[in-house]
């Protein structure tokens, strides 16, 4: 591999980034090393991505070639409809999750930046970094213990008195694992980190146009939507990304929690819920050997093309509102 | 040039590599000449045994591993519970020394040639595990339940979906069964279990439970699903009306279901699981001292889901070092004391002496 270009750091999009200087000082030693530094740890994070990626096209090569018969024989049966099912059920449980999970964080980030006094903002902050702590074997455990028995019976009386709306109908589950139990889990999951971000951005905005909405005579609440909100939206957005990353990928807690299987559906509270790809993959490869490990490994590069995906698709969002964000 | 300069020191690497790899095979030699009788040989045995296979010994090959290095202080043994068809594939490429299977080696795989042995041998199929799997239920009101075949397999197909179903009723006199419907709970990943006891439906009543033997669950039922025995356990513990089977030891707590065979209510006992490689014949065309079973879930008097776990060695090994280890190590695994240290760490049914005896004869076979 040749030097790394030095130049590549100059495409930076974000407006008013610096663009370092194409000359180093020479009396500055200290100013070329960090440089290269900076750029290598760039490169390294491309180069490890691309190393993930080859090694799932690798390894997951021999299932995707293979032909459905082969498979069947060998393995879990023909890719694309032993996988969808799996697709479907990732993505389903982390929307649910990002439902619960995404207001709240900003609530949680809105009263500790903007509304409680700073003696209890200091302290709720640091709680809320420690549940990011907390290993998610332990959130599995708690919720195959004591929140899938505890939900039941809310879930049975949903099923009973709301059974009309769609997503409640079905026959209930007796033991509360249901997809709604593991969203929950995730949303807890994925809670500190999208409230870490936003209280980070949140603290960001620009005093001047606080006190300007103030001064104009909006109230708090005017305030942040006029000022805070818009100004804070691509952190939000990047920080719900985050969350996402977590919640589509989370393997541990979903495959103790979730009562997994095959169906298609979306109905919450039924014991018949889509796998997630990441749980299938832990639950089947203690056993897997020769076919289906690599059937196993292209799932997993579905699913990291499933994150590539959203993750595209969200900054596009983003950078299509950015212009009439009013932010600027 | 600085390209060709890594090349060739990847190239040393690698063949200091493969030589290290070589010598330290070669080094168990000398050491084990002697030749072993059981666990109790207490001379200085010396090396490594690398064992892979199921996943259902794992617990029982940690105590079997522990005493005899205990007892061995300069024998290794190492066992990776990747499941018995990655076990299989290891031993027949001559990667590990032993296998352990949930089921015998088919004829097949039997006429392989098996890389670790000696030219001309064969693989030894040894039972040396059983578990017996329990179904396990938690049904408001009820302690106890028996089941015959074919309600069993019509409640796991699906077929009897309410607890006051009449076939239910009618083995259970006396039992208050709730009108609720069944919840049924299954592997979600690929078990031995799962192989075993959907054996036993298919052999027991073939006409409700259609399905062939399989380590997944029937893709085309529906019920509730968990991860491994304990994700099993902890489903049917905090559940309601629900049923589901795991291996018996794990499920201690809660109710077994007995299984009516015969008219004659059986529960999941190690005596009357143990029972089945005694009442099974032995599949015929192979090696003297094979024991691979034919399992004979319908003999009288024999809990007919169980698991058993095959030990897979060769007749006679390539490396004579590495045959006196696995004579030594089987020695113990089938002796009394073996039997006991599996039951004691994994709730195992110990086999019974006469298939002890059977094994014993086999061992002494191994060169």
């Amino acid at each position: 591999m040749t030097r790394p270009n030095p130049t590549a750091v100059d495409g930076d999009p974000r407006p008013g980034a610096v663009a370092p200087a194409s000359v180093p000082d020479p009396r500055r030693p200290g100013e070329a090393v960090f440089r290269r530094l900076a750029t290598g740890s760039g490169i390294a994070i491309l180069v490890i991505l691309a190393l993930v990626a080859a090694f799932l096209l690798w390894q997951g090569f021999p299932a995707l070639l293979a032909s459905p018969e082969v498979l069947a024989k060998q393995a879990y049966g023909a890719f694309g409809t032993w996988v969808l099912p799996y697709v479907f059920g990732t993505i389903w449980a982390a929307v649910l999750a990002l439902a619960m999970a995404v207001p709240v964080s900003i609530g949680i980030a809105l009263f500790i930046s903007h509304y409680a006094p700073r003696r209890i903002a200091q302290p709720l902050g640091y709680v809320i970094d420690l549940l990011a702590a907390v290993p998610s074997v332990v959130f599995g455990l708690w919720g195959r213990q004591v929140l899938a028995g505890a939900t039941q019976p809310l879930y049975e009386w949903l099923n009973t008195n709301l059974g009309w709306f769609p997503l409640f109908s079905g026959q209930v589950s007796t033991t509360g694992r249901t997809i709604l139990t593991a969203a929950i889990v995730l949303a807890v999951m994925v809670l500190p980190i999208i409230t870490s971000l936003c209280r980070e951005v949140f603290l960001q905005a620009p005093r001047l146009h606080e006190e300007a909405a103030l001064a104009l005579g909006a109230t708090r609440w005017e305030m942040i939507r006029m000022a805070v909100l818009p100004f804070a939206r691509p952190g939000i957005i990047a920080a719900v990304m985050l969350g996402l990353g977590r919640a589509l990928g989370e393997t541990m807690a979903v495959a103790m929690v979730l009562s997994g299987g095959r169906t298609i559906t979306f109905e919450l509270l039924t014991p018949d819920n889509p796998n997630t790809i990441a749980a299938t993959i832990a639950q089947n490869f203690p056993e897997a050997f020769g076919l289906k490990v690599n059937q196993l490994i292209a799932a997993g590069l579905v699913l990291f093309l499933v994150t590539l995906a959203v993750n595209m698709a969200a900054r596009w969002i983003v950078a299509r509102r950015a212009e009439y964000s009013g932010a600027n | 040039m600085r390209i060709i300069r890594i090349a060739s020191a990847l190239v040393a690497a690698t063949a200091a590599v493969s030589l290290v790899g070589c010598a330290s095979n070669e080094t168990a030699a000398p050491a084990a000449t002697q030749t072993a009788t059981g666990a109790t040989s207490t001379a200085a045995l010396s090396g490594t045994l690398a064992g892979k296979g199921a996943t259902s010994v794992k617990a029982a090959q940690e105590a079997w591993t522990a005493a005899f290095q205990t007892a061995n202080s300069g024998v290794t043994v190492n066992y990776s519970p990747e499941g018995s068809g990655a076990g299989i594939s290891a031993f027949t490429a001559g990667a590990v020394g032993f296998a352990f299977s949930d089921v015998a080696l088919s004829d097949e795989q039997e006429a392989a040639t098996f890389t670790g042995c000696a030219p001309d041998s064969k693989a030894l199929n040894l039972p040396l595990y059983i578990s017996p799997i329990a179904v396990i239920f938690k049904v408001e009101g009820v302690d106890s339940l028996s089941l015959d075949e074919a309600t069993l397999a019509g409640i796991f197909a699906g077929r009897i979906t309410n607890w006051n179903d009449p076939a239910i009723v009618a083995t259970n006199s006396g039992v208050t069964l709730p009108d609720s419907p069944i919840a049924v709970v299954h592997r979600a990943d690929e078990s031995g279990t799962t192989a075993n006891f959907t054996d036993t439906m298919h052999t027991l009543a073939p006409e409700v439970w259609t399905w062939e033997s399989d380590k997944v669950w029937p893709a085309d039922l529906s019920g509730e699903t968990a991860t491994g025995t304990s994700g099993v356990v902890d489903a049917v513990t905090n559940g309601k009306n629900i049923i589901g089977y795991a291996d018996a030891s794990a499920a201690k707590d809660l109710g077994h279901a007995d299984l009516l065979v015969g008219d004659k209510p059986l529960a999941p006992t190690a005596d009357a699981a143990a029972a089945i490689v005694d009442k099974s014949p032995v599949v015929t065309g192979r090696g003297e001292h094979d024991l691979a079973l034919a399992l004979d879930r319908k003999a009288a008097g024999v809990y007919p889901a169980v698991l058993v776990s095959y030990g897979i060695v060769c007749e006679s090994y390539a490396d004579a070092a590495q045959g006196a280890l696995v004579k030594a190590y089987f020695g113990y695994l089938g002796s009394d004391k073996g039997q006991q240290d599996a039951a004691a760490a994994a709730g195992s049914a110990p086999l019974s002496s006469a298939m002890l005896a059977k094994v014993k004869a086999a061992v002494d076979s191994i060169t």
